[in-house]
């Protein structure tokens, strides 16, 4: 069977089993709605579904760009400039050691009911993974490596580019992977804490009202979005390092 | 051709002198091998020839000093057990690799000059590997990877080799290929050539030295008759590989009563 298809048939299955435990359970429609209503509502509220969408997905987007951004700074620094690594760890472990929930609300007063407090949010959270992924990668590149560079004259510059670099992207991609899965999180806990727009907020609203195939919608729309943008980065990195072994088949 | 004198080497880990007071002159032009069991300390003999102990966690002492009164840094090429090519290079951007190591340019590749270019598929060439150019070293034999890391060695164009068993990992009949192919194309250079093959360093060196003993000393060089790479029918090459075989098992007996 095609790999293709096999996350289509987990999809269904999940669908079935869905529907199966509303059936055998008699759940009634304000608890768990059928994924038919589910997917009506979707319809019926494509525009509202996209409007909010569009508002997670960038603060997604820009917090993971900000976030992979930082996060492979500091894994420079922390490789290179041997003399702040001792003072730079740990902060680095005080910024994961405080919930980023606990945070939530100092980051809406700090930056505002709009979007800069999410992609916060979001680049807190993705900071972490990529930056220590990032940083094992570059900190373990084979000795032998190193050693040819040194004897052909390589400077520190070309042989970060040339080999340390390289030499960490599988690492690094390790960390994004993680990044991707849970940057969602940082922007949906972002919009529940305070916020105009986005699905997060459009959960919350409709979860007052008791619109609970809406709020199912939008889950399932984050889902499909989650998804879509792991799969995505997941290709594109192994696109992107096709050197590297995979044993596992 | 400049001969290259170690000077009073010394190498400790910590308070264990592995050796002290060791003197080697590399003849210029010539191949000296240096053979020893595990641990005597014979790749960090080499890494100090070639200036790199700075990053392990060693104390080392001596000098490194060339005829020419000339530095030694610059003039080496090195080639390891490991093939050391870079996964995600071409086999002709690893041959050129040195090239765009020592280029200045910040963040685009280099594009290589056609000099460079005819000069790597020259040396690409002389391996035998010329349609491999845009292969990925992981659809290489270990064969043709060590040729490959041969080639980026020519590439280098140094004075000076240095190499540490870098014909370990391969079959022994790719081995004898290897071993032929570099006697031919490192010929005129100083080659100092790290093994654990007795037979590898009869073939192939102009003096062979042993590195035995706890604190490790070299013995008197060996200097095997007859035009390098050197036949294996040759029974006085033969036989001189049975005493070097039994003094490296005798060696062995020796460490292993002594623990």
């Amino acid at each position: 069977m095609k790999d293709s298809l096999k996350p289509l048939i987990v999809l269904i299955g999940l669908l079935l089993l869905w529907q199966g435990i509303i059936t055998l359970f008699d759940v009634p429609p304000y608890i768990v709605p059928e994924p038919g209503a589910v997917f009506d509502r979707m319809i019926d509220d494509a525009g509202l579904l996209l409007e909010h969408t569009l508002v997670t997905f960038s603060e997604m987007l820009l917090g993971l760009f900000l976030g992979v951004l930082f996060g492979i700074l500091m894994a420079l620094v922390l490789v290179y400039f041997a003399r702040v690594r001792p003072w730079l760890l740990p902060l680095l472990l005080i910024t994961q050691a405080i919930p980023v929930f606990a945070l939530a609300p100092v980051l809406m007063l700090w930056f505002g009911y709009g979007m800069a407090s999410k992609v916060v949010m979001t680049v807190l959270i993705i900071f972490f993974p990529v930056a220590t992924c990032c940083y094992d990668g570059l900190r373990h590149t084979h000795q032998g490596w190193l050693d040819l560079a040194h004897t052909m004259g390589g400077n520190s510059w070309s042989m970060l580019r040339i080999i340390r670099w390289p030499a960490a992207l599988p690492a690094l991609a390790s960390g994004l992977r993680v990044a991707v899965v849970v940057a969602p999180i940082g922007a949906v806990v972002g919009e529940w804490v305070g916020s105009s727009a986005g699905l997060g907020y459009l959960m919350l609203q409709a979860n007052a009202r008791l619109w609970v195939d809406l709020m199912f919608a939008a889950l399932t729309v984050l889902a499909v979005c989650s998804v879509s943008l792991y799969y995505l980065t997941d290709s594109l990195l192994r696109w992107l390092i096709p050197w590297q072994e995979n044993t596992v088949h | 051709m400049f001969d290259i004198t170690l000077h009073s080497a010394g190498l400790a880990y910590g308070d264990n002198q592995i050796f002290e007071n060791l003197n080697l002159t590399l003849e210029g032009g010539h191949w000296t091998c240096l053979l020893g069991g595990s641990g005597v300390g014979k790749t960090t003999l080499l890494r100090m020839v070639a200036g790199l102990t700075d990053a392990l966690n060693i104390s080392t002492s001596g000098e490194v000093i060339c005829s020419d009164d000339q530095p030694l840094q610059g003039r080496i090429a090195w080639m390891s057990q490991q093939d050391s090519l870079l996964p995600w290079a071409s086999v002709l951007e690893n041959v050129t690799v040195g090239e765009q190591l020592r280029s200045r340019s910040l963040f685009r590749k280099k594009k290589l000059s056609d000099d460079v270019l005819e000069r790597a598929l020259s040396v690409l060439d002389r391996v035998g590997l010329t349609d491999k150019a845009s292969t990925l070293p992981q659809n290489l034999s270990g064969g043709q990877r060590q040729r490959v890391a041969l080639a980026r060695t020519l590439m280098e164009n140094r004075p000076v080799v240095l190499m540490d068993e870098p014909f370990a990992a391969v079959d022994a009949i790719t081995r004898l290929d290897l071993q032929d192919l570099s006697c031919e194309l490192l010929s005129g250079r100083t080659v100092l050539l790290i093994t654990h093959d007795p037979l590898e360093a009869l073939r192939l060196g102009h003096r062979v030295y042993h590195l035995r003993g706890n604190p490790a000393q070299l013995t008197a060089p060996i200097a095997p008759p007859g035009q390098t790479p050197r036949s294996l029918e040759d029974t006085e090459l033969m036989s001189l590989q049975g005493q070097l075989l039994d003094r490296l098992r005798h060696e062995g007996a020796d460490v292993g009563a002594s623990l």
